[in-house]
């Protein structure tokens, strides 16, 4: 309580801080959470007030530091053997160091174009999401009612499953020729490919979360009477929805998967693209650092939907 | 007095990997208006099952079973139902839980203002008001069985049914819920039936304490009256010799007549 009331203060206390205290504050975000400020030990106060905010700042510090440290060591390990890897005089694969560089001047202009072939990462990226974005899209739009219909009817289930288990293992470069037929042009081939590699997770999870709503939830939806449309509404989708996150999840994970595989074969403008491109000019480097921004990329649309699933799962009993 | 519910000569079996199970057998039963019946037996003796059959979820394989001398022919909010494991729906307050209940029995006839106030009143009713904006979730499991209460009985039904409302909770908080429940009772007159294995509160509740026999092929054994009148207060019934006489007749039944060997 002790610590909250003075993080309160030393917040509304800042504007007119003494010049010399400031410099010790550490940057704003950190403000908002109680534990969080360093201000109560560099404010100097009396008394017990003081010692027990300090011992929660220590802890906080304790904590922060186990949940921090075993990522950097892990991290620090990589770049590790990257550069013994990379040490030896006729390495092919350049280092730590020749790598930074090298991502210092691409970052430091990612938005330039000059020409169809030769544009900044940042609209290869972008590129890449696009298309994802659309393939994705429409496979949410087919997949996740598909879904629900198989969850709800056995017999059509009985009927598609089997077209799913033998479509789902096909590797998804396998439906780039038949994209490329059907469309006749680059793009919506690569569209399409995105489209039926990612729908299968979506069908899947939905239906499995239909047939999973708890029997409890149903029976109180027919001793209530409800109509078709709030059974939907109020009973069915609430409870498949973190089924069908998780189906998303998985979708947009291989999404970006094979929108670089795809792009490699098909061209234009697009992270997969630029890799093969950058082999075609043996710059190396920027082929590790792709490496890296795909990975980051595909990280933060995981983290994004997983934080999304978490405020739409709900206690059960 | 009224009859609300008849039930003629019901059975029922369930088809399983081993054959038929008989669950139960020539059931008969009726519950008149007003009156509060609960049924024990020990467990597997298809208490459940009876109450599920009153309530529609599960049809009867022989036998006839009427709501206000019309056929059941499936679940609907005229018979209520209080779940064991309350079932409130996770992602909705306890407002709206009750009234997704009153929204669909009133619905059709009354304005938006008066659903609401029937929801209002309901809450109230079981001394909920305050954690109306609540999420079942964030509240204790005695509150979710009122407000799984205040929904079946929003929804003004001609019986209520209860399957071990208390069973899950510990001993203080269901004797408080029992006084509350009674209170509730008084104030509505309900006709209830109510699956209990707790033989101090079959006692306290009932009018009468429908006792069946092991199962399989379960049927209801004996029917004990308690002439006691309401309200009824846990304390003074401690040392009533009807009350004990009750008690003792049910623990007779249970634990001599119908022993069930350990499993």
């Amino acid at each position: 309580m002790t610590t909250m009331t003075m993080t309160g203060d030393a917040a509304m206390a800042s504007p007119q801080d003494s010049p010399l205290d400031a410099p010790l504050r550490p940057p704003a975000p950190g403000a908002a959470f109680p534990h969080d400020t360093q201000a109560p030990q560099a404010v100097p106060q009396p008394g017990l007030a003081a010692s027990s905010s300090t011992n929660a700042d220590a802890e906080w510090l304790r904590k922060a530091f186990k949940a921090i440290l075993p990522p950097i060591l892990g991290i620090a390990l990589l770049i590790g053997i990257w550069y013994v890897g990379s040490a030896g005089a006729d390495a092919r694969i350049p280092g730590p160091g020749k790598t930074w560089e090298a991502a210092v001047a691409l970052f430091s202009d990612p938005f330039y174009r000059e020409g169809p072939n030769d544009q900044g990462i940042g609209w290869n990226v972008l590129a890449s999401l696009e298309r994802v974005a659309i393939g994705f899209g429409i496979a949410a739009a087919v997949g996740i009612p598909l879904g629900f219909l198989l969850g709800r009817f056995a017999t059509l289930s009985a009927m598609v499953n089997p077209i799913i288990s033998l479509l789902r293992p096909v590797s998804p470069l396998a439906w780039l020729p038949i994209g490329l037929l059907v469309f006749q042009r680059a793009d919506p081939a690569a569209t399409w490919t995105i489209f039926i590699c990612s729908i299968w997770p979506m069908i899947l999870n939905t239906a499995q979360g239909v047939t999973r709503v708890p029997q409890d939830y149903l029976n109180v939806a027919r001793v209530l009477n409800l109509s078709e449309w709030k059974i939907f509404t109020k009973i069915l989708f609430p409870s498949v929805l973190p089924y069908m996150l998780t189906g998303i999840r998985l979708s947009i994970g291989t999404a970006w998967l094979v929108i670089v595989a795809a792009e490699m074969l098909t061209g234009g403008v697009g992270i997969g693209f630029w890799v093969w491109d950058e082999w075609n000019n043996l710059k190396v480097e920027h082929i590790i650092i792709a490496i890296f921004v795909i990975g980051i990329v595909g990280l933060i649309l995981e983290q994004c939907l997983v934080l999304l699933a978490k405020r739409f799962t709900y206690e059960t009993p | 007095m009224k009859k609300i519910v008849q039930i003629e000569n019901v059975g029922q079996t369930f088809d399983t990997k081993n054959g038929k199970f008989v669950a139960l057998r020539d059931v008969n039963l009726d519950i008149r208006e007003g009156e509060f019946v609960t049924l024990i037996g020990h467990s597997g003796c298809g208490k459940s099952t009876l109450l599920n059959l009153i309530a529609g979820l599960t049809k009867p394989s022989s036998g006839s079973m009427l709501c206000d001398g019309r056929e059941i022919a499936g679940p609907g909010p005229e018979r209520a139902v209080v779940f064991q494991n309350h079932s409130l729906l996770p992602w909705l307050t306890c407002y709206d839980n009750v009234y997704l209940g009153v929204e669909r029995v009133f619905g059709g006839k009354e304005g938006k203002a008066k659903l609401k106030e029937r929801t209002h009143a309901a809450m109230a009713l079981v001394g909920l008001s305050h954690a109306e904006i609540k999420y079942p979730h964030e509240i204790s499991g005695g509150m979710k069985q009122r407000v799984g209460i205040a929904r079946a009985l929003a929804m003004e039904p001609k019986i209520l049914l209860m399957d071990e409302p208390f069973g899950a909770l510990d001993a203080l908080t269901r004797a408080n819920l029992q006084d509350e429940l009674m209170k509730i009772m008084a104030a509505t007159g309900a006709t209830t039936v109510m699956v209990t294995h707790d033989v101090d509160e079959a006692v306290l509740l009932s009018d009468r304490v429908v006792m069946l026999t092991n199962g399989p092929a379960a049927t209801i054994g004996e029917i004990l009256e308690v002439k006691l009148e309401h309200p009824r207060n846990r304390l003074a019934l401690a040392n009533d010799p009807h009350f004990v006489e009750c008690r003792a007749a049910i623990l007779e039944f249970l634990y001599q007549k119908q022993l069930k060997k350990a499993a």
